[in-house]
C-alpha cells in the first residue's frame, strides 16, 4: 500500500530580488514498510521535500498525498534534545505537543526506553549522553508519537564517522523492529545504498527525479551491506548518476 | 569526597584556592588602603572633611541616623520603591516582548518606536511625569519602571527571535501552535536571558528610584542625599551613598544566587 505519493510536485521561493525553484516536477512513492533514500547533489532542496511530505510548507504546483489517518514524524539533523529537560521528558515531548500524554503512551515510550538501552538515563540531561546515545534518544522521541511515516534528514550527518555508522545501524534496527516506513534525505551515497530499499537520485536546482533505483542487497544490517561486494558497484553507478549529471 | 588525586592533581588544586584567596585579601585590601587614607588625608588636615567627610564620620553618622531610626526608614522606603519599580518594569517589559515576539507585523511596526524610547534620556521625562503622576510615590515608581522597562523588552524580545529555529521547526513538525512553541520551547530557553535582565534592571529601578526621588520626594535616599546636600552636610551625603552601595550590592548578589539556582540546567 502506498503511504505518500508525490505527484508533480514545484515549490517555487520567492526572495526580493529572485525567485528560486528549489523543486521541479516531482514524482515518486513509498511504500509501507518501504526504506525510501533520497540523495542528490549538496542544497539541491532535499530538506524542501521533507517540509513539504510534513506539511510545513505547501507545494506551488501539484500534489503531496499521505494516506488518510496517517501520521509522519520528523526527524533532523541534530538531535535537538531540550536541555532543560531530562531525557524522559525530551521523547514526551511529541506526545505532548499533541496532546496524547495519556497513559497508554506514555508507557510506550518507557517501553521503547528500555528496550533501546536509555531505561537508565531517563533521568539524565541530553547533555550527560553521549552523541549515538542522544541522537536515538532523538529517535525514540519520534518513535513514541507512533507516526506510520518516518522522515529522516541526514539523521547522522552531524555525528563522527565511527559513531555514524553505528549509530547508522542502530537507527536502521529500531525502524526494522518496529516496521516503521522511513523516509531518508542524504546526500552520502553509500548511507543511502547501506540503508534503502529504494533510492531516489534528484538532479540539482530545482530537484527533478533523476533515476529510481534498487540496490537489492542482501544483507540484513547497513554494516554487512557495506562489506557486501556488490557495494561498491552500486557505489560507482550512483556516483555516476550524481555527477554525470552535475557536467 | 575524592581522595584519590594525585600529588600533582592536588598541587594544582592548592594553587587554584592560594589564588582565590589572595584575590579576596587583595579586595580587601585595597578597601581598607582607601578607607585608611581617607581617614588619614581628613585627620591631618590635608584634605578639608567638611567637604569631603570622613570614614570616622560617616559611621557616626550611620550609628545616629540609626539609633533615631530615620535610616530604617529612608532605606524602607527607597527599597520599596525600587522593588515595585523592578517588579512593575520587569513584568511589563517581558509581556511586550511576548506581544512583539508573538506577532511579527505588530514587532515591525513598532521596533522604530521601542529603539527611540531606548535612547531617550528617561530624566526628560521627569516634569511631565511630576504632571501627571503626582508629586508622590507613584511618580518615583513610574520613573524606576520606566528606566527598566525598554532596555528589558528589548534584552529578552532578542533572546526570544535568537532561539533555535531548528528547534522550532521540530516543534511545528509536531503540529504545535504558537502557544506551545513558547511554553515549551521559547519561555524555558529564555530563562538565561530573563536572568540576565533581573541583574541589569537591579541597577536600572535604583537609577530611577533615586532619581526620582531627586525630583519629588520628601523620604527615601535619594531624598536624604539631596536634602545632605542642600544643607552641605556631606557626611550624610555620604553616609546615604554607602548605604546605597550596600543595598545595591545586596540585591544583586540576591538575584545571582536567583539565578544560579534556576540556571543549573542551562
Amino acid at each position: 500500500m502506498k503511504i505518500l505519493e508525490l505527484k508533480d510536485v514545484s515549490k517555487v521561493f520567492y526572495s526580493k530580488t529572485q525567485e528560486t525553484d528549489a523543486v521541479s516536477h516531482l514524482t515518486f512513492d513509498v511504500n509501507e514498510g518501504e526504506f525510501v533514500a533520497i540523495i542528490g547533489p549538496s542544497g539541491c532542496g532535499k530538506t524542501t521535500i521533507l517540509s513539504l511530505v510534513c506539511g510545513l510548507i505547501a507545494p506551488t504546483s501539484g500534489q503531496v498525498c499521505l494516506a488518510p489517518n496517517s501520521h509522519v514524524g520528523y526527524m533532523l539533523q541534530r538531535d535537538q534534545l531540550f536541555e532543560w529537560r531530562t531525557i524522559e521528558k525530551n521523547v514526551q515531548l511529541g506526545l505532548e505537543i499533541m496532546r496524547k500524554l495519556t497513559p497508554e503512551n506514555k508507557q510506550y515510550a518507557d517501553s521503547l526506553l528500555k528496550k533501546y538501552g536509555l531505561w537508565e538515563f531517563r533521568k539524565h540531561h541530553p547533555s550527560e549522553l553521549s552523541g549515538g546515545m542522544r541522537q536515538r534518544a532523538a529517535l525514540i522521541r519520534t518513535l513514541a508519537t507512533n507516526p506510520d511515516l518516518l522522515l529522516l534528514d541526514e539523521p547522522f550527518s552531524a555525528l563522527d564517522f565511527q559513531t555514524r555508522l553505528e549509530v547508522c545501524d542502530d537507527v536502521y534496527a529500531i525502524i526494522r523492529s518496529e516496521k516503521k516506513t522511513a523516509l531518508l534525505v542524504t546526500h552520502d551515497i553509500s548511507e543511502a545504498i547501506s540503508l534503502a530499499d529504494r533510492i531516489v537520485v534528484l538532479t540539482a536546482r530545482p530537484a527533478t527525479v533523476l533515476a529510481i533505483h534498487e540496490p537489492k542487497l542482501n544483507a540484513s544490517s547497513p554494516l554487512k551491506r557495506r562489506e557486501s561486494p556488490d557495494f561498491s558497484q552500486q557505489f560507482e553507478l550512483l556516483h555516476k548518476y550524481l555527477h554525470g549529471e552535475n557536467r | 569526597m575524592k581522595n584519590n588525586f594525585t600529588r600533582e592533581h592536588l598541587l594544582y588544586l592548592r594553587k587554584k584556592t592560594i589564588r582565590k584567596t589572595l584575590v579576596h585579601v587583595a579586595q580587601i585590601g585595597v578597601l581598607l588602603l582607601l578607607l585608611g587614607l581617607w581617614e588619614l588625608a581628613a585627620r591631618l588636615g590635608w584634605i578639608d572633611s567638611f567637604i569631603t567627610s570622613s570614614p570616622s564620620r560617616i559611621w557616626n553618622t550611620l550609628v545616629e541616623l540609626i539609633g533615631n531610626g530615620t535610616l530604617w526608614h529612608h532605606m524602607g522606603v527607597s527599597t520599596a520603591e525600587t522593588l515595585a519599580g523592578f517588579a512593575i518594569g520587569t513584568a511589563i517589559g517581558y509581556t511586550v516582548a511576548v506581544i512583539l515576539w508573538w506577532n511579527a507585523f505588530l514587532k515591525d511596526v513598532f521596533e522604530p518606536y521601542v529603539v527611540v524610547l531606548n535612547s531617550l534620556p528617561k530624566i526628560a521625562l521627569g516634569p511631565i511625569i511630576i504632571i501627571w503622576a503626582g508629586t508622590g510615590t507613584a511618580s518615583i515608581i513610574t520613573m524606576a519602571v520606566l528606566i527598566s522597562v525598554v532596555i528589558t523588552t528589548i534584552t529578552i524580545l532578542n533572546g526570544f527571535i535568537e532561539t533555535d529555529k531548528e528547534k522550532a521547526l521540530l516543534l511545528r513538525s509536531l503540529g504545535a501552535n504558537r502557544l506551545q512553541i513558547f511554553t515549551k520551547l521559547v519561555a524555558p530557553a529564555n530563562v538565561p536571558t530573563l536572568m540576565a535582565t533581573l541583574k541589569i534592571n537591579v541597577g536600572m529601578a535604583w537609577i530611577g528610584s533615586i532619581m526620582g526621588e531627586y525630583l519629588v520626594s520628601k523620604e527615601g535616599l535619594g531624598y536624604l542625599l539631596v536634602y545632605g546636600s542642600q544643607v552641605f552636610r556631606l557626611d550624610l551625603v555620604m553616609t546615604c551613598t554607602v548605604v546605597l552601595c550596600a543595598l545595591a550590592g545586596v540585591m544583586y548578589a540576591l538575584v545571582a544566587i536567583l539565578e544560579k539556582i534556576v540556571i543549573k540546567r542551562y
